[in-house]
C-alpha cells in the first residue's frame, strides 16, 4: 500500500507541473511546441503498451493517428458533425478496426510483424493521398473546427494546451494502473516467457489484440485533438518517418516505462525547435539516436541516466573518511 | 494498343521491374539465412548504388563503368562496416534490438545521403541509347533488356557461388545451421560479413541498372527496399529461384495492377500483396522442398 | 484422473513417442522415470499442450483435453512446471506467484485502467493469495526480490509456488530437483506430499531415483518413447524389463 500511495504522489506532482507551467511560459510558440509535446506524448505512451509492455513491434502505428484525425477531420467538416461525437467514432472505428487486424497480425512475430506493420501503415498512407475526394488528398484538408465546451472554445495556444495535455494526463493515468494491476502484470509475463504465461492461464493472444486495439484507440484520440487544434491536416504528417520517430520516442524513454515516454516525445519535440539552424539534420539524428541507444543504453534514459549518475557517484560509505 | 497488347506491355515492364525485386529480395534473403536478421537497410544499398555512380559520373566526371564499379565498391564497403559496427557486436541482441538497428542504420544512411547530395531527383544514361525495340506489339527500351541480362547474370553467379564453391557452400551450411557449420571449422563470422559484403553488392547492381529508369534520390531505397522484401517473402526467403519468380511476380502484378486498375495504389499493391501473404502463408509461395531454413 | 490412450508423437523422422497408454490415479504422486532419450518431457510437452500429438487422445476427468492449448488446460485445473525454470525473470518474486493467480481474478482492460473498486478489492485479494503461496514454500522472505537474481532452489520453488497459486487440481513436475542439493531435494520432497495431502495430483518426471521411490505412490516407465511398465515403487524396482533398460541407476 505504501507503495502504491508514492505513485500517485508522483503524479500527482507530475500532473501539477504540467498545469502549471503555462504560467512560466510567454510566448505562443512555445506555448504551441508544447502542444505538440503533449500530443506526442499521448502517442508515445500508447505505443509503448503495446511496444514496451506487451511487447510487440509497430512501425505503422502513424496510420492510426491518422485515421483518428481523417475521421473526426472528414466527419466535421463534410458531415458537420459534433466534433465531439466525432472524436468518440474515430476512436471507436480506429480500435474496431485495429482490433481485426490484430488477430492475423500479432500471430507474426519479430521482423515479420514489423514488415506487417509498417506495410499496413503505407497502404494507409497510400489511401490518406489518393482518396482525394474524401481527404483532399496531398494538400490536406482544412477549415476543420476547434473543439468546445459549451461556450468554451479551444482556439488558442493557451486552451489548446490545456485540453490536450488533460487528455495526455488522464492517458498517462489510465496507462500507470493498467502497468500495475493484474493486466501489466500478465504483459510483461509474456514478455519474460510467453510459454509460462500461458501455462499460467494467460490468454496471450487476446490479450496482445486488446492491447493493439487500445494503442490504436489512444492514438486516434490523439489524432483527432491534432486535428481540431491544428485545423488542417495532410497525410505527410501521417506516414512512415513519424512511425519511426514515435518508436524512437519510446526507445529513448525507455521500454516500458510510462514517465520515460513522455521523456521521450518530449525530447523529440523539443529538440528540432531548438536546433532548428539544423532542420535537416534530425532525420540522421535520429537514425543514430535509434543505433546508439539500442547499443549502449537499451533501457533508455529513465533507466539508463540514474545508472549512470549512479556508477559516477563516489562511493559513500557510513562514517567520513578521504 | 489494344488491351492484349497493353497487356503484354505491362506484363514486360512489370517484368523488368520485378527482376530489380528480384535482386533486392535476394538481398535480404542471403542475409536472413546466414543471420536470421532482416536488414531493413538493403533499400539503401540499392539507393547507393545509383547515387554514387552519378556522383562519381556526374561530378566526379569518370566514365560510366569506373563510376558502377567504384560505386558497387563503396556500398559494398558501407555494407561492411555496418556489420562490423553495428550487428557483429550485438550477437545476443532480440530480435526488436535488430530491427531497430537495421532500421536506425538505413534512417542514417539515408539522411547522410541527403546531406551530401539533397533532395533532387537524378538520373543515370540508358546504357546503351534510347531507341525503343519492338516486341510483339509492345514497346520494350533496351534499358529493360540490360535489366533482365544482368539480373540472370547474378543470378547464374550466385548459384554457381553458392553451390559450386568453397565459401558459397559454407555459407550454405552456416545457413542450415550454424553451430554445426563451425563445428566443422568453417569460420561463421566471416561468412556473415560475407553475406552482408554480396547482399549490398547486388543492392547496388540493382540500384544502377533500375536508375536510368526510375531515376535515383536520397530516398528511393526505402520503397524499393520494402518490394524487395516482399520479393522475397513471396519466395519464402529462398536464396535462389523462389525469390526471383517472387520479385517477378510482383513486378507484373504491380504492373497489371497499376495498368489495369489505378496508378494511384501502385505501391499499395505491393503492401497488400504482402499483408496476405504473412497472413495466409507465411511460409511463401515459391518455397522449395528444402525445409527448415527458418 | 489423467488418463493418456495411444499417445503417438512423431517429429519430422523422428518417433518420440509410440502409442503411449496408461492412466494417473487422482489424489496420488505418479512418477514417469525412464532413460535419457526415452521421451519423458516430449510427454508432459504434449499433456500440457504445448507440442501437438500425432495420433492418440488425453482425458482429463473424462473430458478430452488432447487439442486444448495451455492457457484453456490452466482453467481446467492443469498446470506445469519447467525443467529450466521458465520464470517471469523481470518481475518480482511476489509478482510472479501473483501472475499464478491469473484465472481466478477477472479484472479485464477497462476497471484495471480506470482503478474500479472491483479490481482494487481484487488486486487486495491477489496479493494476500500470493503471500500466502510464498509462506507455504518458504520463501515469503524474498517477496520483493527480482526473479531473475534468485538462486536456483529458490527459483525451483518460486515456480511451484507460482503454480500452486493456480489452485490446480493436478500439476506435472518436470524434473523438480534437479540442481538441488540434498537438504534442498528434502524441502521438495515435503512439498510435494504436503500438496498430495493437500487434494492435489501430482505427477513427475524425475531422475532422482531416491526420490522418486520415496514418494510416489506408482510409477510409468518409458523407454525410446514406449511404455515399458507401470506399477508400485516396490513393483518396478524388481520388474527386469526396467532394470534392463535402465541399469538401475539414479
Amino acid at each position: 500500500m505504501f507503495k502504491v500511495k508514492s505513485e500517485t504522489v508522483k503524479f500527482l506532482s507530475f500532473a501539477v507541473c504540467i498545469l502549471l507551467i503555462p504560467l512560466l511560459i510567454s510566448g505562443g510558440y512555445m506555448m504551441n511546441v508544447l502542444v505538440f509535446v503533449g500530443i506526442n506524448t499521448i502517442l508515445a505512451v500508447a505505443l509503448n503498451l503495446l511496444l514496451g509492455y506487451a511487447g510487440q513491434i509497430s512501425l505503422g502505428h502513424a496510420a492510426f493517428f491518422g485515421l483518428g484525425a481523417y475521421i473526426s477531420g472528414v466527419l466535421t467538416v463534410t458531415y458537420s458533425l459534433n466534433s465531439w461525437l466525432a472524436m468518440v467514432i474515430a476512436a471507436l472505428t480506429t480500435g474496431l478496426l485495429a482490433f481485426m487486424l490484430g488477430f492475423p497480425i500479432l500471430k507474426l512475430k519479430g521482423h515479420y510483424l514489423a514488415m506487417a506493420t509498417l506495410g499496413f501503415g503505407i497502404i494507409l498512407y497510400i489511401v490518406f493521398n489518393e482518396t482525394v475526394a474524401i481527404t483532399g488528398g496531398p494538400s490536406g484538408m482544412s477549415g476543420i473546427p476547434n473543439l468546445g465546451i459549451a461556450s468554451l472554445q479551444f482556439d488558442n495556444d493557451t486552451k489548446n494546451y490545456y485540453l490536450i495535455w488533460v487528455f495526455a494526463l488522464v492517458t498517462i493515468l489510465l496507462s500507470l494502473n493498467l502497468a500495475n494491476s493484474r493486466i501489466g502484470r500478465a504483459l510483461r509475463a509474456i514478455h519474460d516467457s510467453e510459454v509460462a504465461a500461458r501455462g499460467m492461464g494467460v490468454n496471450v493472444r487476446f490479450l496482445k489484440v486488446q492491447i493493439f486495439a487500445l494503442s490504436a484507440i489512444l492514438s486516434a484520440v490523439a489524432g483527432s485533438l491534432y486535428a481540431h487544434t491544428m485545423t488542417f491536416i495532410s497525410p505527410a504528417s501521417f506516414g512512415f518517418n513519424f512511425s519511426v520517430e514515435l518508436v524512437t520516442m519510446v526507445i529513448i524513454g525507455g521500454l516500458g516505462s510510462i514517465y520515460g515516454s513522455f521523456l521521450g516525445a518530449a525530447l523529440l519535440t523539443l529538440l528540432p525547435e531548438l536546433l532548428r539552424a539544423f532542420q535537416d539534420y534530425d532525420i540522421i539524428v535520429y537514425g543514430l539516436l535509434l543505433i546508439l541507444m539500442t547499443m549502449f543504453m537499451p533501457g533508455g534514459l529513465v533507466r539508463g541516466v540514474p545508472a549512470i549518475l549512479y556508477s559516477l557517484l563516489p562511493v559513500k560509505k557510513q562514517g567520513s573518511g578521504n | 494498343m489494344n488491351l492484349s497488347q497493353q497487356v503484354i506491355q505491362y506484363i514486360l515492364s512489370g517484368l523488368s521491374t520485378g527482376s530489380i525485386y528480384s535482386l533486392i529480395g535476394l538481398g535480404f534473403a542471403i542475409i536472413f539465412n546466414s543471420t536470421g536478421i532482416i536488414n531493413f537497410a538493403q533499400g539503401e544499398f540499392v539507393m547507393l548504388g545509383g547515387m554514387l555512380t552519378f556522383f562519381f559520373l556526374s561530378v566526379v566526371k569518370l566514365p560510366i563503368i569506373a563510376a558502377m564499379l567504384l560505386a558497387i565498391l563503396i556500398a559494398t564497403s558501407v555494407g561492411v562496416i555496418f556489420e562490423r559496427l553495428a550487428i557483429r557486436p550485438l550477437r545476443k541482441a532480440t530480435p526488436l534490438n535488430l530491427v531497430i538497428i537495421t532500421i536506425g542504420a538505413s534512417i542514417l544512411i539515408r539522411g547522410l545521403a541527403m546531406l551530401i547530395w539533397g533532395k533532387d531527383t537524378h538520373s543515370l544514361p540508358m546504357f546503351s541509347g534510347n531507341e525503343p525495340l519492338f516486341v510483339g506489339g509492345a514497346t520494350i527500351l533496351p534499358q529493360h533488356l540490360w535489366i533482365f541480362a544482368i539480373t540472370l547474370l547474378i543470378i547464374i553467379i550466385n548459384k554457381f557461388y553458392f553451390y559450386y564453391s568453397i565459401s558459397g557452400k559454407a555459407m550454405r551450411a552456416c545457413s542450415y545451421n550454424r553451430n554445426a557449420a563451425s563445428l566443422v571449422g568453417i569460420d561463421v563470422k566471416r561468412m556473415v560479413l560475407f553475406s552482408f559484403a554480396i547482399s549490398s553488392a547486388m543492392g547496388s547492381v540493382a540500384g544502377i541498372i533500375a536508375a536510368p529508369l526510375t531515376m535515383t534520390s536520397y530516398d528511393v531505397g526505402v520503397m524499393l527496399g520494402l518490394k524487395g522484401f516482399c520479393a522475397a517473402i513471396i519466395g519464402g526467403m529462398s536464396s535462389g529461384i523462389g525469390t526471383v519468380l517472387g520479385g517477378l511476380l510482383l513486378g507484373v502484378l504491380e504492373s497489371l495492377g497499376a495498368g489495369l486498375v489505378s496508378s494511384g495504389y501502385k505501391d499499395a499493391i505491393a503492401f497488400i500483396i504482402l499483408l496476405l501473404i504473412l497472413f495466409i502463408r507465411p511460409q511463401g509461395i515459391f518455397k522449395k522442398a528444402e525445409t527448415e531454413r527458418v | 484422473m489423467l488418463r493418456v490412450e495411444g499417445l503417438t508423437k512423431i517429429f519430422g523422422g523422428l518417433t518420440a513417442l509410440e502409442d503411449v497408454s496408461f492412466a494417473i490415479n487422482k489424489g496420488e504422486i505418479t512418477g514417469i522415470i525412464g532413460p535419457n532419450g526415452a521421451g519423458k518431457t516430449t510427454l508432459f510437452n504434449i499433456i500440457s499442450g504445448i507440442y501437438s500429438l500425432s495420433s492418440g487422445e488425453i482425458f482429463l476427468e473424462g473430458e478430452k483435453i488432447s487439442k486444448f492449448p495451455p492457457e484453456k488446460l490452466a482453467r481446467r485445473g492443469l498446470v506445469r512446471t519447467f525443467q529450466n525454470i521458465e520464470l517471469f525473470a523481470q518481475m518480482t518474486v511476489l509478482e510472479n506467484v501473483m501472475v499464478g493467480l491469473h484465472t481466478k481474478s477477472k479484472s479485464g482492460i477497462f476497471s484495471c485502467a480506470f482503478k474500479l473498486p472491483g479490481h482494487l478489492k481484487e488486486e487486495r485479494r491477489i496479493r494476500e493469495k500470493a503471500l500466502y503461496w510464498l509462506e507455504f514454500n518458504g520463501i515469503a522472505n524474498l517477496a520483493h526480490v527480482t526473479a531473475g537474481n534468485l538462486p536456483f532452489g529458490n527459483g525451483r520453488l518460486l515456480e511451484i509456488a507460482r503454480a500452486m497459486a493456480l489452485d490446480p487440481s493436478i500439476i506435472l513436475m518436470d524434473e523438480p530437483a534437479a540442481g538441488l542439493n540434498a537438504r534442498e531435494t528434502a524441502q521438495l520432497a515435503d512439498i510435494i506430499v504436503k500438496l498430495k495431502e493437500s487434494g492435489v495430483t501430482v505427477v513427475l518426471v524425475e531422475h532422482d531415483m531416491e526420490l522418486v521411490m520415496d514418494i510416489c505412490d506408482s510409477i510409468v516407465v518409458l523407454d525410446l518413447g514406449r511404455k515399458l511398465a507401470t506399477g508400485t515403487p516396490r513393483e518396478i524396482q524388481e520388474n527386469p524389463a526396467v532394470i534392463t533398460a535402465y541399469l538401475g541407476k539414479e
